[in-house]
């Protein structure tokens, strides 16, 4: 193709990339690009029935894959509408590039229609963005936009192409320039050595040291060195929302997720640990709770490959920057060369033990009533063994999920935990089932979150993407009115959906397949029946006692310790 | 404490404006800012007075350092141990209501070794040149004189002393 314009540039960059799937909407400032993906035979496009629905399906994707997700949307609400898809995205540090129709450069500042300053909008949630001023600019920023977006700390970039770098042939003698290279953007590797000696020696010697990990690990693929770490030191592992599925929960180093709604033993064990091993972690507030309380007899060890992210909660004692998966390769190293060796720590796995048996996960079973950890663990039991994926949407279900589910591989558990976002579930479902088709993808899902993106049904139908849905149905928002219920005597300000779609119905009008459950002698039976239906799409419709409560709860302005663990003691 | 945190960044559309919302986002204070393009003119330099602990400092630091269009950032501490050098420039304008006044502020102007850059029978406009807690005195002073109309300050411009420097 001699002289391509900037519609094949950006097709023929992001087949070059390796782009197999990109999700979408069109319109008039995209419609060029569009009209050129038809021509592609690699990349196949999909289209969502709203923008959002589409970032977030490419978030899904990424997520279950390590691949940069992308998606591609007109401008003006187009663009508007994907803001809280690239915030989910930012928040939790997945690779995404957003391509934006933007109006020609002529019209910019016009406000003309569809016209909306796309890279102002979105600056506070992006890794980084492009505007392009001329078409030869095209395949330059793409490329650059997926480097970015899947190096360092990954992140969502967009790129925002007006209409009339999209429709013009690159300038005679165009030549591309392939390699990306920025002098202000080179994100560090490998951590200091005489650091990395230093907060293994610290670790070694630890009487009570405890290994945090958290969503980076998963991202940067650093699962099996973490795992190897572990074993060598005997080290007790916790880990934060993010980190879920990143090492096996079945393995007994594993005490659990941290945090505001964290497992007894996991948070005990921060709050009386003497080292602080921490790879990949934030320590956002839901992890820390006070954060002056927070690990008080602690050496803290912090490896992170955003230099930011060090000492920003947490005074790290020992800062490492670097890659996760490159430092925990050199931190074995370094064992190695000092002939650094765990003890068995015995005394300090007692203690851990102890906590352990003295507050397991537990929850009152009502009679007659289904609980919604009962929903959990029943589809746990059925997938254990199988390929499968789960993703959630936002509230006391998704902390159910965290607590209950027992993940084993990485990637396998999806679900929004920087920012928090309903509706995010289910489209992200759609996305990793694009990714893994063969494997069961299910969606826990709350009666408040999955109305806010269920439009998405359609395109599940149109491209085959039979994902299991169980909405853990309480009527009510259940994590809001839980606290409304702990902390606002029981005034359920706006916390009641008192009306709720057919649920049956609704997966029915679809051309999907519904199932209704109330009595807890039916859950299996369902749950069996809806995961049997390999090639549908099921809506499972669980209708869960509205008075379950997550616990444990973390008290507010306490220490990790300061746990209520049951509605008694509430 | 003030710090004059002194950042290169890609002369570019954008740039800017992600260096100037970053500080709003995460809740520091811009005192003054100043930019222009630097000898090689696809960088630009930008100079940003903040008021904050050093820990804040640091920590704009790093967060500035991530943005990708920032090539270098140093921080210098008013008050830390290797201050840097700094000047801002303040021009004011004035009426002369009669002559006394108008020799009056032309003593001023000498022995700060201030200038006056333009003159006519009603109005004169001074510049001054030094650094900023000089130019507030200047000011003070100078108003002693007469109503102030206006005063135009450049903001700190910041740089390092001695042979370190900051280059792309």
């Amino acid at each position: 193709m001699e002289n391509p314009t900037g519609a094949q540039m950006v097709v023929r960059t992001l087949e070059d990339l390796g782009v197999e799937r990109i999700f979408g909407y069109p319109g008039a400032a995209i419609i060029d690009i569009y009209d050129e993906l038809m021509n592609s035979q690699r990349i196949s496009h999909v289209l969502a029935r709203h923008e959002q629905g589409a970032v977030h399906m490419a978030d899904g994707y990424a997520r279950a894959t390590g691949k940069v997700g992308c998606a591609l949307v007109t401008s003006g609400p187009g663009a508007t509408n994907t803001v809280t898809a690239i915030a989910t995205a930012y928040g939790d540090s997945i690779p995404l590039v957003l391509i934006t129709g933007q109006v020609s450069t002529g019209l910019i500042g016009t406000d003309a229609f569809q016209e909306v300053d796309t890279m102002g909008v979105t600056r506070p949630v992006v890794k980084h963005s492009f505007l392009c001023k001329k078409p030869e600019e095209v395949p330059k920023f793409l490329r650059q936009a997926f480097y970015i977006a899947s190096t360092g700390r990954k992140g969502p970039v967009v790129v925002d192409i007006p209409k009339n770098c999209q429709t013009p042939r690159m300038p005679e003698g165009f030549v591309e320039q392939k390699d990306v290279s920025l002098r202000s953007y080179n994100p560090t590797v490998l951590g200091h050595k005489g650091q990395i000696k230093r907060a293994m020696t610290t670790l070694a010697t630890a009487r009570r040291p405890v290994l945090i990990y958290g969503g980076g690990v998963i991202q940067g693929e650093a699962c099996a060195e973490l795992r190897e770490l572990v074993e060598r030191f005997n080290l007790p592992v916790v880990t934060t929302l993010m980190g879920i599925s990143g090492f096996p929960s079945s393995d007994r180093h594993f005490l659990g997720m941290v945090g505001m709604h964290g497992i007894y033993a996991a948070n005990e064990a921060l709050h009386n640990c003497d080292a602080l091993f921490a790879v990949a972690v934030r320590f956002d507030d839901r992890v820390t709770n006070n954060v002056k309380k927070f690990c008080p007899n602690a050496t803290v060890i912090h490896i992170d490959v955003d230099p930011a992210s060090i000492s920003k909660c947490v005074h790290a004692d020992i800062p490492v920057v670097g890659d996760a998966k490159a430092v925990l390769g050199q931190c074995l190293g370094a064992c190695d060369e000092l002939h650094l060796a765990g003890s068995e720590l015995t005394e300090w796995w007692g203690m851990l033990d102890g906590f352990r048996k003295a507050h397991p996960l537990s929850y009152p079973h009502p009679q007659g009533l289904i609980m919604p950890q009962d929903v959990v663990r029943a589809v746990s039991e059925r997938l254990q063994g199988q390929d499968y994926y789960v993703t959630t949407d936002v509230g006391q279900h998704q902390m159910f999920v965290a607590q209950y589910f027992g993940f084993e591989r990485p990637r396998t558990f999806i679900t929004s935990g920087g920012l928090g976002t309903m509706g995010f579930g289910f489209p992200a479902a759609a996305g990793a089932k694009m990714a893994h088709p063969k494997a069961q993808v299910i969606c826990f899902t709350g009666d408040g979150s999955f109305q806010m993106n269920m439009q998405e049904l359609s395109t599940c139908k149109q491209y085959h993407l039979p994902v299991k849905i169980f909405i853990l149905d309480n009527h009510v928002l259940g994590m809001v009115r839980q606290w409304q219920s702990l902390f606002y005597d029981q005034r359920y300000a706006a916390t009641c959906l008192d009306f709720n779609p057919d649920f049956v119905r609704l997966a029915e009008a679809f051309g999907h397949q519904g199932i209704a459950v109330s009595d807890p002698a039916e859950l299996d039976s369902a749950v069996e029946r809806a995961l049997a239906m390999e090639d549908e799409l099921v809506i499972v419709d669980v209708r869960v006692n509205p008075d379950a409560k997550v616990f444990p709860m973390q008290r507010v302005g306490g220490s990790s310790e300061d746990m209520i663990l049951s509605e008694e003691e509430a | 404490m003030r710090h004059i945190i002194s950042i290169l960044i890609e002369n570019q559309a954008g740039a800017l404006s992600r260096v100037v919302g970053l500080f709003s986002q995460r809740g520091y204070n811009i005192e003054s800012l100043t930019v222009a393009p630097t000898e090689d003119p696809t960088l630009s330099r930008c100079t940003i007075l903040t008021l904050g602990d050093v820990e804040e400092a640091e920590q704009i630091t790093k967060q500035l350092h991530k943005l990708v269009d920032v090539l270098r950032v140093n921080a210098y501490a008013h008050d830390g141990a290797a201050p840097g050098l700094e000047r801002e420039l303040v021009l004011v304008k004035l009426p002369i209501p009669n002559r006394n006044v108008r020799d009056d502020i032309r003593a001023v102007c000498e022995i700060y070794h201030a200038s006056i850059i333009e003159l006519t029978p009603e109005i004169v406009t001074v510049e001054y040149v030094d650094s900023s807690d000089k130019v507030e005195d200047f000011v003070k002073m100078i108003s002693g004189y007469s109503d102030i109309l206006e005063t135009v300050r450049s903001g700190v411009l910041g740089i390092a002393r001695g042979n370190r420097y900051m280059k792309g």
